[in-house]
């Protein structure tokens, strides 16, 4: 338990920091910055409080505007996914109970782990390009900007996922 | 009363995530207008001195680059007191009573320590604050051209409104001639500005140089900003007239802050004239 809660406070301060630090100034071809924060909504523990859950991925949108000075667009994002969670997840593996304390993303296969990454990313994605355009002339560079940084958020974050997260 | 707090209990989750998305909404709206973003931002203590601490070791990478543009600005200043100097001598004699000189601006040095400019709505932090001070809407230059006005401030950093920004808007000229526009950007090409409301009179050629028309208290006027790239004209008005800047806003160290000792009195009139 105690293991539980140090591990997903390392995960949010170093996060955030590759986050702030790094990806912020990536730019890949000018102007694509992945937002890899977002994979510590994927990696928390699926528990019975899930109060706690929103409060703490709301401050993890909040942390991040803090740092890039976009008053609560991602704070708005990462809670929205944050509560669409478990209604994807259990469309993706099409069950409705949960052995609730031993989910591991790495026992799931390859493609659900993606199909449930890609569906949150995108609506993430989404959700911040539409409040930081708020515009519907913007549409079109809406829809292609969600499209490219979510190809290389996904990207980066399963790569992640595989690399640090272990399978126990 | 019982039903009501059965409603609350049974919906709890549901109304939780509600009222979070409503403040994060409300901080979202509050940032898409101009006066009024005060909670979120990085000129607050931590991640202000976050950034200050990345940025001193950034910094050491870009000494070189930064040494030649002080250099640069050093021989561009030498030229201008070469030039001077004729005036002086014929001046010579020219009594300045310093009870009558006024001194309009006053320039400060400030290090920029966070810098973005792929979003569509760009600022930059700079390490000063109003312990040194510093205050609201101040110009931002360095010594290429225009780079922001401040827009919030804690007591040693602040945000600069970039001009990569939508809610920016900033009077400029042509150089060869007085007519003015606005400079805006359309959130595209970050090198690449645009200038909106040119009255159709006003002959525009391609490699025109724009400066800054000090039609506001904020800018004084002069101050570079880019050149013509290209200009649609249609139906007789000047459709937009891309610019390309002088300055490369994705790298910028050391800027420059501008006080306008005489805006509070300008101010003052301009106000009481419109009451009027």
């Amino acid at each position: 338990m105690n293991n539980l809660v140090l591990s997903n406070s390392v995960r949010f301060i170093s996060l955030v920091l590759l986050q702030v630090l790094v990806l912020n100034h990536v730019n890949l071809f000018g102007y694509l910055n992945p937002m890899v924060y977002i994979t510590w909504i994927f990696l928390f523990p699926i528990k019975k409080n899930k109060s706690f859950f929103l409060i703490a991925s709301f401050f993890l949108g909040l942390t991040i505007d803090f740092f890039s000075d976009s008053g609560g667009i991602n704070a708005a994002a990462t809670l929205f996914i944050a509560f669409i969670r478990l209604p994807i997840l259990k469309a993706v593996l099409r069950r409705s109970d949960f052995d609730f304390l031993l989910f591991n993303l790495r026992t799931i296969s390859i493609d659900k782990i993606f199909l449930y990454v890609a569906t949150l990313t995108i609506t993430h994605h989404f959700i911040v390009f539409t409040l930081e355009y708020f515009s519907f002339n913007a549409f079109m560079t809406i829809i292609s900007n969600t499209f490219y940084t979510s190809i290389f958020t996904i990207l980066l974050s399963i790569l992640g996922v595989f690399l640090f997260v272990k399978k126990k | 009363m019982q039903q009501l707090i059965y409603f609350i209990k049974k919906f709890r989750y549901f109304l939780l995530f509600l009222v979070l998305e409503i403040i994060a909404l409300f901080f979202t709206i509050q940032h898409h207008s101009y006066h009024k973003s005060k909670f979120v931002s990085s000129a607050n203590f931590i991640s202000g001195g976050f950034y200050n601490k990345v940025n001193s070791i950034n910094e050491f990478f870009l000494l070189k680059r930064e040494n030649y543009i002080l250099i640069e600005e050093n021989v561009q200043l030498k030229n201008l007191l070469e030039n001077t100097k004729i005036k002086y001598i014929s001046e010579t004699f020219v009594i300045i009573d310093s009870s009558q000189y006024l001194q309009q601006y006053v320039y400060s040095v400030a290090k920029v320590i966070n810098n973005n400019f792929t979003k569509r709505n760009n600022t930059l932090t700079i390490n000063k604050g109003s312990k040194q001070g510093l205050s609201p809407d101040l110009g931002v230059v360095n010594s290429k051209g225009v780079i922001g006005v401040i827009k919030n401030i804690s007591s040693n950093y602040a945000t600069v409104l970039s001009i990569l920004n939508n809610n920016s808007r900033l009077n400029v000229r042509l150089k060869n001639s007085d007519y003015f526009g606005t400079l805006n950007w359309n959130g595209k090409d970050y090198n690449i500005l645009q200038v909106t409301d040119i009255p159709r009179q006003a002959i525009v050629k391609v490699g025109d140089t724009i400066i800054t028309g000090g039609k506001s208290a904020i800018f004084p006027e002069g101050i570079l900003v880019g050149t013509i790239k290209n200009f649609e004209f249609k139906n007789n008005q000047y459709q937009k007239i891309n610019i390309s800047l002088f300055n490369d806003m994705s790298t910028i160290g050391y800027v420059q802050v501008i006080n306008n000792l005489q805006k509070k009195e300008q101010k003052k009139l301009e106000l009481k004239t419109a009451n009027e």
